[in-house]
This record gives structure tokens, C-alpha cells and sequence, in this order.
């Protein structure tokens, strides 16, 4: 037998034995990728560990069988597991910077992992090896290069030289557990090409951990959706995308942004249970809008719907036979009526310009997006417009009047009238104090009585989907997507005109990325707000934005309406920038 | 980017707040109070701390009172005997703590106040400011403090207010560097920006946004500067720098009945088990605060 097999793999926290995964069965052929789908805390990482007989402090693999080529992994002893590890089984870290040895130049870190495997069985066939996989995943093999440290790579690369440490020693099976979400959609494509051939030209199996859908509809052969530590569906991936028949993995796909269409995505409320905290019976039940009482009396079993393609759902038959329907996001258009112009703004950072020469205007109800890769300065604008950052030259008129440069030096009405979201909610938010105390804050400012800020709090808590009992609980009490809801209450309190978002839905999973889009969209329209939606996530735009101005290297390179600049781009960026953007359905 | 756990919460909740995600997790406060060192330091620095406060009223004598002849171990009358010149021992053990107190506890506010003042300053301007101001620091740090506190009393009259502020001045460095360090990671953070977004003044970004989050370091620092100060403020009576010359005082205890220490140790023995007691218990209430703080006893460091 080759390639991956696991079979009903349970790991569970060794105190107090609840499972955290149970009832795994996965099978990876070899020269094929599997993409294992879930979002975060669904356990794909865990399965992900203990494919190398690896688990996380505190939890124990309670039964089951792994067999990566013809090794059964659990049956090993440790000394055993350390020769196998890194050598017929390989683990490709997200984020490179941390898995690499800062203290190593390139060729000693690279070396290691053939001396120790005992690779090729001499140390000439050891440096040729070196050499060829250096060629393989398309680094430069020269000495030269292979003298430098980590640090003087780019992360590309970075995961690169990871990606040919792990295919060192022409490993069984290797397992990559998001190794491209720090990056870039170039270098991602690229990385996903190498990862794509080389399974296949050495027979490697590779389970391929990840939250982004697209990701997995361009990449993998096969899919495993993962929700609350079960598989609840698996199969082609031709056939998860086309026939979805779990109620999950259906939410899954119509909350993914796609660049191949402008969808109208929808979120999903509520979470999936901790473990010792799941129901008896399906455990999306809770969340289900198909739930019947039938789906609350035992967890059902993963059932064929087609040949290769099982669903852990009762109703999976009828789900089966209809697809998911995605609406269009229709973008506004532009009515010509300015809120806010930008007129050659330059902006840098102790004296270097990151920012050149950007001018866009934004009109009333419309929302522009503001694409680039990282470094492509286009947060740098954001935080120019929102007073943040304070080294800019040009002008911002906001109503046809000049913003100052600081915030501190705006009028107060300005103040009130451009407010920002911050990417991460788990930074944005002081944690000493309320939710109702930090929402409150600008209508404070703004010298509004603190009865009458009371109340607009509670009906603003009440807008964003949360309840106004929320204004007692603090920012640690409530998950990544409430605390941003909170994030977005405090920034419309004040009535602005203009909504800066930077990033916001970048440190969310996909269902509540969705949720979010979905509340701005509608808050946009009831209150004829104005939003720059600053992203790197060119799907998304699609999903969200009227306009959109692409940025690299601090200048705008194209601007226009969404469908025109994506559906037909005029600049060689803009097309590399879309043809590099995974899609689910251009590979369908 | 990194994709942060969201999962296991509801996006779009209804109903009440019971709902939230996870509980409340205990103050710092609290979660020190659960550990064996704290109570212990709680109990020790309780006793002494009372005793220093309402020992004065329980003294049979007064503090300057001539009971007999002088290092009499068992004098008639006297629980511990007599001093150096006759007064009573446990009558001056009891009137010796209430002056080392109260001055500790004056110079501990004065230090610790403009030393916190100083590096949330320094940490939110940054660049010239904060480097001017650290270096300027950094100066009077390295200076001992006993030394410069010496020099300081001796130019002027050793009076309690003098010894509040050059005990408390020359705390001002320490705290300063510390509570910079624990204020640069929050400077980072959005919310100081959502603030300035929407122009909160200087003074409420600091007092308002970064002091709270700070607090916790702010209460390991100020308790173990207490311990310090009571330390330093015995000493410098040891050494004669005595604020109240006609007034016990445990530093000054010590000195005076130095001599007699083979003939009469109680004299000796008591306030040194005072300053001991006071200055070990104090310390076990920090070190449990800081290993909150610091998240040891959790296994995680606590961002």
C-alpha cells in the first residue's frame, strides 16, 4: 500500500478525555494532494500533527491506525518516529520565518536534514542531492546563495527552501499545514505549482491543510471538510465543489469570495462547539437551518452520495441533488457626488517614500477598494487618510474642505465624520474596558450627553447584530468576529461619511468574514456611508467594493469599476495579480 | 496573515450576554491571592504592617521613657529588658515602625508616581523625547541609591520631608524603566491608535487607555518598591540620618544598641526581625503578583 491512510484516528485531551477529533478516515494516494478544509479550531492542524505521531501538550491519540507508504506511524517507538519524521514523513510549517533557524546559513540548515536521514548513504550523493532540490523548488543553487541566512530571504523563499527541506529525503507523505497564508497570491501560486508537481513527479502523498476554499479547488485532488473534529464530508473535488451535499460545506462555499464571479456572499451565525461541549447527535445541528429532531438523536455516519463522495448528513441526498445558488454582488456605480478626494499624496516613513503620487476620489455610497500586495503602501494610504500616520504630503479634502495631517489637528467634526476599523479586533479594542464604554468613546469626545450616548450605543450594539447587553462585556469575552462587530459599532457611533476599513476581515475564518461583508454591505446602504475597503484579498473586492484602485510598490496602477478592472484588466499587474488568485470556479 | 481562532463563537449572537464566549478570567488581584506565597507574605506584612501602625498604643512606656539602668537583659518591669540608656525595648520596638512606615509609603507614592508618569511618557512619544528622557534617566541610575539619597540628606537637615524625596526621587529611574518596557507593547497596539483617530488628548491616551494596561506591572512595581523603601529608610537611620531624633525608629535601634549585642540582644534582635519580617512578607506579595503577571504558574506568557 502507498501514500496516506488513517483510520479512525481519536485524539483527545488527556485530562479530561473529551475528544477533539475522532472517527478520522482519510486516504491520500500517492502522488496526489488532499486538501484538508475547516475552520479554525475544526482540529485539521491536530489531524495534520498526528499524521507524524505528533501531538500537542496535553492530548494523547486515544485509538486509530496512520500508514504513511508502509510505515504504521502509531506503532513506532520514539526513536523509531525520529527517523521517520523529516525523512518518509515531512511537516511544512505556515510560517517559514519561525521555521527555519535564524543562526544556520542555508546550505548547513539544508544539509542537516540529508545528513541525518543518512540520505544517498555519501556525502558527494548528499551535495548533489542538495543541489537538485535546490533546482526543484525553483531556488537558485548557486553557493553563493546557499551561504545566506534566513533573514535575507524573502517569505516566498523562505517557503520555498522549507518546501525543499521537506521533499529532502523523497518523503512517502508530507503534510503542509497553510503554508502559503503569510504570502503573497504571486509567490502562493508559485509555491502551489511546486507543491502540485512535485507530489506528482515523486509519488508523495500530501495532505494539505488549509481554510481557503479557492486555495483547495485549484490545488488539490481530493477535499476533507472538517467541522467540530469530524470529517462531515469528503470526496473529488470536482464533485465537493459541484455537489456540495453537506449543510456545512455548502455555508463553506457560499461564504467564499471567488474572482472568478462577483458573489453576494452569506455568513453564518453561531459557532461550532468546543470539545466537552458537543451535542448528542450532529453537531451542526445547532447552526443547521435543515436541522430535524432525527439529526439531534445520533451523530450520522459519513455515507457515500456517490461514488467517493461521502457526507455525514441524513438529509445528504436531497442536499445532494441541488446546488448551491451564489447571488451577483451588483457594484452601485458611480453617481458623481465626491465625499472624499485624494490629490497626489506622497507618503513615507522617516524621510522614504513608500506612497507615491496616489489620487482617487470616493463618492457618496460608494465603497472603494484598495487592492495590493504587502508593501504595496496601501495601508500606508489608509492610515494618511485616517490621520494615522502623520509623514504625507498632498491633499485630502473631505467635503471639499483640506483634512489636516494629524487627526489631533482636525476639527473635531472632521474627526467624527472619517472613522477607521482596524484590521485585527483583537488589538483594537482596549481590554480594560467595556464594550459599551469603548463604543461610547467618540460620542464623548464629540461632547455628547452621557445619557443620550447611552442610548445611541445600545441601538448601534443592536445595528451591528449584537444585543445591547453587550455593552457590559469585555473585549475578552467575545470571539474575533463579535469584537469586530464592536470595532465597527464604535466606528459608526459617530455618524461618519466616510468608513476607512483596513484589512478588517483578514484575521477572521471565512463564515465570519462573510457575516462581516454582509453587515457593512447593509449598514453602506442604510446609512449612505462612503467606504475605502483597504485589502490584499482581490476576491473579496469583488464581493464588496463598486470601484477599485490596485496598488504596488506606492503607485496606483489601475483604477476603475470592479468588473472592469477584474473582468478586463488593462495593466500586465492587474492581469499577473488575477491569474495568480486561486479560484473555485475557474477550476470547476 | 494569520487566521485568528473565531470560530468557536457566534458571528451574529442573539439573545442575552449569557451567550459570550468564555467567562471574565480573574484579576491579577485575584489570582495571586490563590497562591501559598501571597497569603503567607499577606499574613507577615499584615502583622508587621499593624504593629508599625498601633503599636504605639500598646507600649507600656514611651518611646523616650528611662526604665532602669541601661542593657539589662531581664529587667524588673520590662518584657525585653532595657537599652543603651535605660528605655524600655519592647516599648521602642513598638513605637519604631509607625515613622519608617509612613515615610516608605509617602516616598514609594512620590517614586513610583512620577516614575510611571516618566515611562508611559517616554514609551507613547517615542523617538527624541523618549530617548532624552531615558538617557536622562539613565544617568541617575547610575548613581546607588543609597549613595545619592546620602549626599542629598546630608546637604540638608535629614527631616522626614527631605527623606520622602530623595528616597523617592531616586526611585523614579527604576520604576520609569520598567514601566516604559511594559507600556511600549501597548503603545503598539490599535487602540492607542483608534483613540488618537478620534482625538482623545495626550493625557487620556495616557491615563485612560495605557495606564489600566499597564496596572498589573504598575502593582508588582509600586509593592516592590515599598519593600525597597522601607529597606533603604532603615538603613539610612542606621547610618544616622534620622528624621526624628527624639523618636524610635527600628533603622536606629539598631545602631544604638550595636554595641551591646553579646549583653543585651534583644535590642538588636527585635527591630532587625521587624524590618526582616516587613521587608520578606512584602516580597512574597510581589513575587505572587509578578508570577501572575509574568504567567509562570500558568505554563503561557501572558501578552
Amino acid at each position: 500500500m502507498s501514500g496516506l491512510r488513517v483510520n479512525g484516528l481519536r485524539l483527545e485531551v488527556t485530562s479530561t478525555g473529551h475528544d477533539i477529533v475522532d472517527d478520522i478516515d482519510l486516504h491520500v494516494p500517492a502522488g496526489t494532494v488532499l486538501g484538508l478544509v475547516g475552520e479554525s479550531g475544526s482540529g485539521k492542524t491536530t489531524v495534520g500533527l498526528a499524521v507524524l505521531g505528533h501531538t500537542r501538550h496535553g492530548v494523547r491519540i486515544a485509538s486509530g491506525a496512520i500508514t504513511c507508504g508502509d510505515t504504521e506511524i502509531l506503532s513506532l517507538s520514539a526513536e523509531a518516529l525520529r527517523a521517520v519524521r523529516g525523512g518518509g514523513v515531512t511537516y511544512v510549517p505556515q510560517d517559514p520565518a519561525s521555521s527555519l533557524n535564524p543562526a544556520l546559513r542555508l546550505r548547513t540548515q539544508l544539509a542537516e536534514v540529508l545528513e541525518v536521514h543518512n540520505f544517498g548513504g555519501s556525502s558527494a550523493a548528499r551535495d548533489a542531492r542538495l543541489i537538485e532540490m535546490m533546482r526543484e523548488v525553483l531556488l537558485p543553487d548557486d553557493a553563493q546563495f546557499l551561504q545566506r541566512y534566513p533573514h535575507q530571504l524573502s517569505g516566498g523563499q523562505q517557503q520555498r527552501v522549507a518546501l525543499a527541506m521537506s521533499f529532502a529525503c523523497r518523503p512517502a507523505v508530507i503534510v503542509l499545514d497553510e503554508p502559503t497564508t503569510g504570502l503573497d497570491v504571486s509567490t502562493q501560486a508559485h509555491v502551489l505549482t511546486t507543491v502540485r508537481s512535485l507530489a506528482k513527479a515523486h509519488g508523495v502523498a500530501a495532505l494539505y491543510i488549509t481554510h481557503d476554499l479557492a486555495v483547495v479547488a485549484d490545488l488539490a485532488d481530493a477535499v476533507a471538510v472538517m467541522y467540530a473534529g469530524r470529517v462531515v464530508e469528503q470526496g473529488a473535488t470536482a464533485d465537493i465543489f459541484a455537489r456540495p451535499a453537506h449543510p456545512y460545506t455548502r455555508h463553506l462555499v457560499a461564504a467564499a469570495p471567488d474572482i472568478g464571479g462577483a458573489r453576494e456572499i452569506v455568513g453564518l451565525s453561531g459557532r461550532a462547539p468546543a470539545p466537552g461541549k458537543r451535542p448528542d447527535g450532529c453537531f451542526f445541528a445547532l447552526r443547521c437551518e435543515l436541522v430535524t429532531d432525527a439529526c439531534r438523536v445520533a451523530m450520522p455516519a459519513l455515507i457515500d452520495v456517490a461514488p467517493g463522495h461521502g457526507v455525514r448528513c441524513i438529509r445528504s441526498g436531497e442536499l445532494a441533488a441541488q446546488p448551491v445558488v451564489v447571488g451577483r454582488h451588483r457594484g452601485a456605480g458611480v453617481r458623481a457626488d465626491p465625499v472624499m478626494s485624494v490629490t497626489a499624496l506622497n507618503a513615507g516613513y522617516q524621510g522614504t517614500m513608500v506612497v507615491r503620487d496616489v489620487g482617487f476620489e470616493l463618492h457618496r455610497g460608494q465603497c472603494l477598494a484598495l487592492v495590493g500586495e504587502s508593501g504595496s503602501g496601501k495601508t500606508t494610504v489608509s492610515r494618511s487618510i485616517g490621520g494615522l500616520h502623520h509623514e504625507w504630503t498632498g491633499q485630502v479634502t473631505l467635503s471639499g474642505s483640506p483634512l489636516a495631517r494629524a487627526s489631533r489637528q482636525r476639527s473635531l467634526e472632521q474627526r467624527m465624520k472619517v472613522q477607521y476599523v482596524f484590521q485585527n479586533p483583537y488589538s483594537s479594542l482596549n481590554p480594560r474596558r467595556t464594550v459599551g464604554d469603548s463604543v461610547m468613546r467618540p460620542l464623548l469626545v464629540a461632547k455628547t450627553s452621557r445619557r443620550e450616548a447611552e442610548q445611541l450605543v445600545a441601538e448601534m450594539l443592536e445595528r451591528v447584530a449584537l444585543t445591547a447587553a453587550y455593552a457590559n462585556s469585555y473585549p475578552n469575552q467575545l470571539s474575533g468576529g463579535e469584537r469586530q462587530r464592536v470595532a465597527i459599532a464604535r466606528a459608526l457611533v459617530s455618524r461618519p461619511d466616510v468608513l476607512v476599513c483596513d484589512e478588517v476581515t483578514s484575521a477572521l475564518d471565512v463564515l465570519v468574514q462573510a457575516a462581516i461583508v454582509e453587515l457593512l454591505g447593509g449598514l453602506r446602504r442604510d446609512l449612505g456611508l462612503s467606504m475605502l475597503f483597504v485589502t490584499h484579498n482581490l476576491p473579496l473586492v469583488r464581493s464588496i467594493a463598486d470601484s477599485v484602485v490596485v496598488m504596488n510598490e506606492g503607485r496606483i496602477v489601475e483604477q476603475g469599476l470592479c468588473e472592469d478592472v477584474i473582468g478586463n484588466p488593462q495593466q500586465e499587474y492587474t492581469a499577473r495579480l488575477i491569474a495568480d488568485t486561486p479560484s473555485i470556479e475557474q477550476s470547476r | 496573515m494569520t487566521v485568528i481562532d473565531a470560530g468557536h463563537a457566534p458571528s451574529t449572537p442573539s439573545g442575552s450576554a449569557s451567550v459570550l464566549a468564555v467567562d471574565r478570567p480573574p484579576s491579577v488581584l485575584r489570582q495571586a491571592l490563590r497562591m501559598r506565597r501571597t497569603q503567607i507574605g499577606l499574613v507577615v506584612a499584615g502583622v508587621m504592617v499593624a504593629i508599625a501602625l498601633f503599636g504605639p498604643y500598646l507600649a507600656p512606656y514611651g518611646a523616650r521613657e528611662y526604665v532602669g539602668s541601661p542593657n539589662v537583659r531581664n529587667a524588673p518591669k520590662t518584657r525585653f529588658g532595657t537599652d543603651y540608656f535605660g528605655q524600655d525595648v519592647w516599648s521602642r520596638f513598638l513605637h519604631g515602625g509607625r515613622s519608617i512606615l509612613i515615610l516608605a509609603v509617602c516616598a514609594t507614592i512620590l517614586g513610583v508616581g512620577l516614575g510611571t508618569l516618566f515611562g508611559l511618557a517616554a514609551a507613547y512619544a517615542r523617538g527624541r523625547t523618549d530617548e532624552l528622557l531615558m538617557r536622562a534617566l539613565d544617568i541617575l541610575l547610575a548613581f546607588p541609591q543609597v549613595l545619592l539619597s546620602l549626599v542629598v540628606i546630608a546637604m540638608f537637615s535629614p527631616s522626614g520631608f527631605v527623606v520622602v524625596l530623595t528616597v523617592g526621587f531616586t526611585t523614579v529611574p527604576r520604576v520609569a524603566r520598567i514601566m516604559r518596557g511594559a507600556a511600549i507593547g501597548v503603545v503598539e497596539r490599535d487602540f492607542i491608535g483608534a483613540a488618537e483617530a478620534i482625538g482623545e488628548s495626550r493625557r487620556r491616551v495616557l491615563f485612560s487607555e495605557i495606564l489600566p494596561n499597564v496596572s498589573a506591572t504598575l502593582l508588582v512595581e509600586a509593592n516592590l518598591r515599598l519593600t525597597y523603601a522601607v529597606g533603604l529608610i532603615a538603613s539610612l537611620s542606621f547610618l544616622g540620618f534620622t528624621p526624628e531624633l527624639n523618636s524610635a525608629n527600628w533603622g536606629l535601634m539598631i545602631q544604638e544598641n550595636g554595641s551591646a549585642l553579646t549583653v543585651q540582644p534583644w535590642g538588636v534582635f527585635l527591630p532587625t526581625f521587624a524590618i526582616a519580617a516587613l521587608t520578606v512578607g512584602n516580597g512574597l506579595i510581589s513575587d505572587g503578583l509578578s508570577r501572575v503577571v509574568a504567567g509562570i504558574d500558568r505554563g503561557k506568557a501572558n501578552v
